[in-house]
């Protein structure tokens, strides 16, 4: 079979834009977006019928980046598959390490220290800002704002991943989070940089909303674009901002309370139109809270260890059974599932990304729109390639 | 035989020193064309994050002529590989690769491009871009820092500034007998088909007994 | 939310004749799951989903088990009294079964309305190969439409009533389901200094001979 030749809706090639005729609509033409189009986020498909500008159907077609996570998973130990967390969100490492580690901490029994579950919220909290002020970089970026809000949000993200890699020795793929706590100790000095980026993250915040969340443009792009409602969020499995920007308010750090959040007081922003620019500002809104969160995290952190003296990181063998573990990170639910048959590595290593199951709306916010609009939404769903393919 | 350099390094500087500008023809294109290199904008994985990362302000790789990210193949010089390769996604990488222009290069950026890196275990990663494509420049780290792929970038600039125009090192835009197009592997079963082109890449030799 | 045996033996009372267990997990996590049959787990899932006490609306996480089929051994003992009189002699007797192979979808059931879960729901099919078929709980909860996809391409569950059931990670024309547990990818590797011992053996079979005509070991 040449890749010429197969079917459009095939993952293998097939016409990059062809014609095609519809009972309903007549006349009507067929666009391959991606796997290299410069607006699709990564090695991401989409197969776009359109009936002049609008868009009439839209197929995504994944796994231009599956690298068998899962596979891999179950003949590496389970500290082995600590890194190869780092590697799914790649923007958030952390998050997806702490998602990783309270998995296995549920299914090995074993309890976090007092310090490392506050240096678990300040990285995730710190993960979670970098993570939306890039969103808002390339969601602009999509929007046709050609470089400088992203050079803006890039400026301050270097500023985060700065802490990132004087605390874990690497910028991006941190493989810091252990089960039973975190591997290396955060120093006065460090945190006091902390408090720092923190303070003046709010003044960041001011001046790019200042350029950015009254713009003309950007609200003629995104307000209207891309509805999404509240029942059909939830049934699709909606998560994170994305679901908050259409009303309802479940935030797995206020449902779940995992880790030590009940301490601290934040909001949890939701939406009411379910818009694009619901979904933009819902994130800008949720850095404040985080903001917030640092702050108190950062006055009320107490000294001791940073491992559980129980938890065995090398041959780490859990008894027989499963566990899902599930946290809020900056996309939405991230999961993992394990089952052990008692061995050191686990039976079953499977990881619920946000973005992939966020994707499944994609074709119901897109319809009726332009072809310019579906990159606009697909902006706004955050998604990262690595972790929908996996 | 080398023909003896009619005027030396030395003289030639002071001669630029007096605003007289010496050079060849070489030299000359070459000098042009590593300085502008035009990286296709292409981004497969985690690394291509920190190729975005390189061409904003704090690594600015615009200071080296290549912030000039094309998102058409037909304008771009350099192919930077940004990350894992997998079977579904080998065949679109090379295609991009032929649909690119002489003289066009190519960057292996992290681990995985090299050669699968952290994943060369999964059934449906390619063990390294240089199976299908020519690789000028490999970039280890996973994923590189933005200073890496700025190292990468400048090696790179210093293997063009090298090339000769004529004769039979020159560059394969220069030569008759060699093609810029190469085959388009297809999916197969379970691999892809053929699962490397044997004119780029050939099993290496056994390494020494222990 | 009420304990896990309540709502099942309500789903027993709700539907008498559907096959429903509760299965123990017996590690720490005691996240217990619900067992159901093929045959029900369709209006079982529909109540769960409408029921005013549950109301698991949201369905995070969609997977698959591969469990291939394994020789059980088991072990007795017989004791034989000894016709001299001494004592009896103890002898272990091994009997080896086979216990047939299945793929198990697991889903992971949450209530965002009532903020209550997890709740476990496991089916599993006939066996791995001719009837490797479980209804969809597509429409029941949307969110399992691409995790369902997913499962059937990489364990290959067919998923009866799914709106779109395609191959979603790999190509079209991939044969065979590459997370079964027995699954041989292609072999590709060369040399490669690596900490992974499989890695290595595989990479020696890889290996062109050392000039001189002796093989690599």
């Amino acid at each position: 079979m040449s890749p010429f030749d197969a079917s459009p809706l095939s993952p293998s090639g097939g016409a990059h834009v062809r014609s095609v005729v519809d009972e309903f609509h007549g006349d009507l033409l067929e666009v391959s977006m991606g796997p290299h189009h410069p607006s699709t986020h990564g090695v991401f498909r989409m197969i776009v019928t359109l009936d002049g500008e609008r868009i009439v159907k839209l197929k995504p077609v994944l796994g231009y980046l599956h690298r068998n996570h899962e596979k891999i998973g179950e003949s590496t130990s389970y500290l082995g598959s600590m890194p190869y967390t780092d590697r799914l969100d790649y923007l958030n490492a952390m998050t997806n390490n702490w998602a990783y580690a309270l998995a296995v901490e549920r299914l090995g029994g074993l309890a976090v220290p007092e310090r490392a579950e506050y240096l678990r919220v300040i990285l995730a909290e710190l993960s979670r800002l970098q993570n939306h002020v890039c969103l808002a970089g390339f969601l602009l970026q999509d929007t046709g704002a050609s470089g400088t809000p992203l050079m803006y949000a890039f400026r301050e993200r270097e500023k985060i991943l700065e802490l990132f890699e004087s605390l874990s020795g690497s910028r991006m793929m941190c493989n810091f989070q252990r089960f039973g706590g975190c591997r290396t100790d955060a120093s006065s000095e460090w945190l006091g940089q902390v408090s720092s980026l923190v303070n003046g993250f709010g003044a960041f915040l001011d001046e790019f909303e200042e350029l950015i969340t009254g713009n003309e443009i950007l609200m003629a792009r995104t307000q209207g674009v891309g509805v999404m409602k509240g029942p059909a969020a939830v049934s699709a499995g909606i998560t994170g901002p994305m679901l908050r920007a259409c009303g309802v308010g479940y935030d797995i750090r206020k449902v779940d309370a995992y880790g030590i959040y009940p301490r601290f007081t934040f909001r949890v922003p939701i939406g009411s139109h379910g818009d694009t620019y619901d979904r933009y500002m819902i994130r800008i809104l949720e850095m404040r809270e985080s903001i917030g969160i640092l702050q108190q995290a950062l006055r009320d952190i107490p000294a001791g260890p940073i491992m559980d003296p129980k938890a065995k990181l090398r041959g780490f063998r859990p008894k027989p059974g499963e566990s899902y573990g599930r946290i809020e990170g900056p996309k939405g639910e991230i999961g993992f599932y394990l089952i052990s048959d008692g061995s050191a590595n686990p039976y079953r290593y499977r990881v619920r990304p946000p973005s992939f199951v966020n994707l499944t709306l994609l074709e119901d916010l897109c319809l009726g729109h332009t072809i310019a609009d579906s990159v606009v939404i697909l902006g706004s769903i955050d998604i990262v390639l690595g972790e929908v393919d996996r | 035989m080398n023909p003896m350099p009619t005027i030396t390094d030395e003289e030639r500087s002071e001669l630029r020193r007096h605003g007289i500008l010496l050079t060849s023809v070489e030299e000359l294109y070459n000098w042009g064309r590593s300085h502008s290199v035009w990286p296709l904008q292409f981004g497969l994985a985690c690394c291509a994050i920190e190729m975005i990362a390189a061409s904003m302000a704090r690594f600015d790789i615009a200071r080296f002529g290549s912030e000039v990210f094309r998102p058409s193949p037909r304008q771009a010089d350099l192919l930077i590989v940004s990350g894992t390769v997998t079977k579904k996604m080998a065949p679109q990488v090379v295609r991009l690769w032929n649909q690119m222009a002489e003289p066009k290069y190519c960057i292996a950026m992290g681990a995985c491009a090299i050669s699968g890196g952290p994943f060369k275990r999964g059934y449906n990663v390619l063990k390294g871009i240089d199976r299908f494509v020519p690789v000028d420049i490999y970039i280890p780290g996973c994923p590189p820092r933005p200073e890496a792929l700025l190292h990468g970038l400048m090696e790179l600039q210093k293997k063009i500034s090298g090339q000769s125009i004529s004769g039979p090192e020159a560059p394969r835009h220069l030569r008759h007998d060699t093609s810029c197009e190469y085959p388009v592997p297809e999916f197969g079963d379970h691999d892809l088909v053929p699962p490397k082109n044997p004119e780029v890449w050939k099993v290496p030799e056994s390494p020494p007994k222990d | 939310m009420e304990p896990l045996e309540q709502i099942c033996s309500r789903l027993l009372a709700r539907f008498p004749g559907a096959e429903v267990s509760v299965l123990p997990n017996p590690g720490p996590a005691a996240q217990h799951s619900l067992l159901v049959g093929r045959a029900s787990v369709r209006e079982i899932a529909e109540f769960l989903r409408d029921d005013p006490l549950l109301r698991l609306d949201y369905c995070s996480n969609a997977t698959g088990v591969d469990w291939p089929e394994k020789v059980i051994v088991d072990v007795t003992k017989v004791t034989t009294p000894d016709p001299a009189g001494g004592p009896p002699k103890v002898s272990e007797v091994k009997t080896e079964r086979l216990q047939p192979g299945y793929l198990e979808v697991v889903y992971h059931l949450y209530s965002m309305e009532l903020r209550h879960g997890p709740v476990v729901l496991r089916t599993r099919t006939v066996n791995r190969t001719d009837q490797a078929s479980v209804p969809s709980l597509t429409p029941v909860w949307r969110s399992a439409e691409f995790q369902e996809r997913e499962i059937f391409d990489l364990f290959g569950v067919v998923f009866e009533g799914h709106p779109d059931l395609r191959r979603i990670l790999m190509w079209d024309g991939f044969k065979d389901h590459p997370m079964r547990r027995d699954y041989v990818e292609p072999e590709d590797y060369e040399w490669e200094p690596t900490p992974h011992g499989d890695l290595v053996e595989k990479a020696k079979r890889a290996r062109p001979p050392v000039k001189g005509g002796e093989p690599v070991a």
